[in-house]
């Protein structure tokens, strides 16, 4: 391990802005992203749905 | 039974969903790994000091922006050729995930570039053409969000998809091709890898996380699309139905 404590964790030599910067800000768009996806499939339920059922068998869908 | 019996979205609806918490769980665990080495056993760069670990997520990221393009671009021409509605629901739910992994790319990269470089961007090869990249992605999001018919719309991004792939070599041969600001590959496959072991482990584990994560959200969003697409048949409803 290259660190002696937390704050030197953090600090990263000088660099933490840029570091954290960077680990933050993939950890934020990755999560957003999951949450989307989420989120998408959860608006299915209001999409409008036309009442005529589409019967036909899968091979001709 | 062949692999083209998957080609049916009521059949690779189920098979994406028991897929998805593996890719997820495979993601999960190595990025863990992945991030023990990087921030914590792979030691500090003797030229770049501490800065140098942002590779472990700017790597990844830029890798999976191409390959993504690649694959959307592979599913897309699929469904342009042969007219199967799957392959361009496939193309259609890797774009945003292409996307966001491009913009990491830049963003990480403007943070690497900002102590390293002393500018935050620069217009040389390498960046400009992730920059298109970027661009591309936005460009095939939109062209089909703006036409109403889906299989026309799957159609029209296919083409743009296709044109744009011409971009991929140029950003990968970009640091050979043009004298450029940004470093050459410290990975690459003819040559031995110019960097520490512990660093180059951290970064193949970082970026098979990353590739996990991509096909997680991936499939995740492809199966939305076909349930968004196939909603009128009997089968969707029934998905839809709360258990």
């Amino acid at each position: 391990m290259n660190w002696n404590s937390l704050g030197d964790f953090l600090h990263m030599g000088g660099y933490g802005l840029y570091v954290w910067g960077s680990f933050g800000m993939c950890a934020l768009v990755l999560g957003a992203e999951c949450w989307g996806v989420a989120l998408r499939r959860r608006a299915l339920r209001d999409l409008p749905l036309d009442d005529d059922l589409d019967e036909r068998p899968l091979h001709e869908a | 039974m062949s692999w083209t019996r998957y080609a049916a979205p009521q059949r690779f609806y189920p098979l994406a969903g028991r897929a998805v918490p593996w890719f997820a769980g495979l993601a999960l665990l190595l990025a863990v790994v992945g991030l023990v080495i990087g921030l914590g056993v792979a030691p500090t760069d003797h030229q770049q000091g501490e800065s140098y670990r942002i590779i472990f997520v700017h790597v990844p990221a830029a890798w999976m922006s191409m390959i993504i393009y690649l694959a959307m671009a592979f599913w897309a021409a699929i469904g342009l050729i042969f007219n199967t509605r799957l392959a361009s629901m496939l193309a259609v739910a890797l774009a945003p995930t292409g996307a966001w992994m491009t913009f990491l790319a830049l963003w990480t990269g403007a943070l690497w570039g900002k102590p390293t470089w002393g500018t935050w961007w620069v217009w040389d090869a390498r960046l400009t053409s992730e920059l298109i990249l970027l661009f591309l992605y936005i460009g095939f999001m939109s062209l089909h969000a703006a036409i109403d018919d889906e299989r026309r719309a799957d159609r029209a991004a296919a083409l743009l998809a296709l044109v744009g792939v011409v971009n991929v070599p140029i950003i990968y041969f970009s640091v050979q091709w043009w004298n450029t600001l940004h470093q050459g590959a410290s990975v690459s496959l003819t040559q031995a890898p110019s960097m520490a072991t512990t660093m180059l482990w951290g970064m193949l584990i970082m970026a098979l996380a990353f590739w996990m994560y991509s096909i997680a959200v991936a499939l995740a969003r492809t199966r939305v699309i076909i349930l968004e697409r196939e909603r009128h048949a009997r089968w969707a409803r029934q998905a839809l139905e709360p258990a």
